[in-house]
């Protein structure tokens, strides 16, 4: 269990929060081009690093908001929270 | 001629418990129904939130987790685009409308959701204590002082909490009408805590 910030309201407890999955995954530009295998693979397909992740969050029992958020997932630690809309949110670099 | 419907509290079988616990903790604790409210949901961009001071009598707060006094009421921190509120004697359709028509030029919106919520209102000086048994914010006042507001949870059930003087600190637990019996039956069970240990003579005699 540990404090996550939330960029609206806070420190927050984790129970609090909702994961969201990886953050930055952009919408295809033409979707009606792509093949099952290409849609199958912007659905269902993320990064998977080892060290750091960026992450969509929910505030879900307090402000309600989604938030950008990027976490060390060796040690499951926050290392980052950027409320959505503030700037361009970070991305994991894809391999 | 229909029968006349009066509004009843969600809370209203509680209320005879709550009021026993409260004779028997006193003056440590107090827990009460919260008087029944009209209250608005209102979602505008941050940048707009001025031209509702004459319809609301009184600011919205901009400051995260704080509410401030508004006319017969509250306007409580939601959210950086989200507010709750309350009064307790607007009629919701009508209030609803007249914000409206202030919210719409800034493309807000304005739902009444006075069904949604209810609340409890604590007192004395267990009060923190007790909801810090289910509840990890820091409650004390140093850093939950009056005006303070936050949603949060309280043992499985997301609450609103507000920090209030009435003469002495109060809490106000808010919390949606389908979760309140079972706020109501935590904070009774939580409350066994603040009993005073039993006096038990008997036991004493049999030792001696
Ligand atoms: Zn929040």
């Amino acid at each position: 269990m540990q404090l996550i910030l939330c960029p609206h309201c806070g420190p927050r407890e984790e129970t609090e929060f909702c994961y969201g999955g990886e953050a930055g995954v952009p919408y295809p530009d033409d979707p009606s081009v792509l093949d099952d295998e290409q849609w199958a693979r912007f659905v269902f397909v993320r990064a998977n690093p080892k060290g750091a992740f960026t992450e969509r969050w929910s505030h879900a029992a307090g402000c309600r908001r989604w938030f950008t958020a990027v976490r060390d997932t060796r040690t499951h630690r926050f290392l980052d929270v950027e409320s959505i809309g503030a700037s361009q949110p970070p991305t994991t670099p894809r391999r | 001629m229909a029968d006349t419907l009066t509004r009843t509290h969600p809370l209203e079988a509680w209320r005879t418990a709550f009021a026993a616990l409260s004779e028997e903790l006193d003056p440590g604790l107090a827990i009460e129904l919260a008087p029944l409210t009209t209250a608005l949901d209102l979602r505008v961009d941050a940048t707009g939130v001025f031209p509702f001071a004459d319809v609301l009598g009184g600011p919205l707060p901009t400051a995260p987790n704080t509410w401030t006094p508004i006319r017969d009421g509250r306007a409580v921190w939601l959210g950086p685009d989200e507010w709750l509120v309350t009064s307790t004697t607007a009629s919701g359709p009508r209030w609803e409308d007249e914000v409206r028509a202030v919210a719409g030029p800034h493309r807000g919106a304005v739902v009444d959701v006075s069904a949604q919520r209810t609340g409890v209102r604590l007192r004395g000086r267990d009060a923190r204590e007790l909801l810090s048994f289910g509840c990890a914010l820091d409650l004390r006042p140093a850093s939950f002082p009056a005006g303070s507001c936050a949603q949060t949870l309280l043992g499985q059930s997301g609450v609103l909490l507000l920090a209030d003087d009435d003469g002495g600190p109060a809490l106000d637990v808010v919390v949606r009408a389908s979760f309140a019996g079972y706020v109501a039956g935590w904070l009774l069970d939580a409350a066994e805590e603040l009993r005073p240990l039993p006096h038990n003579s008997d036991q004493e005699g049999d030792e001696t």
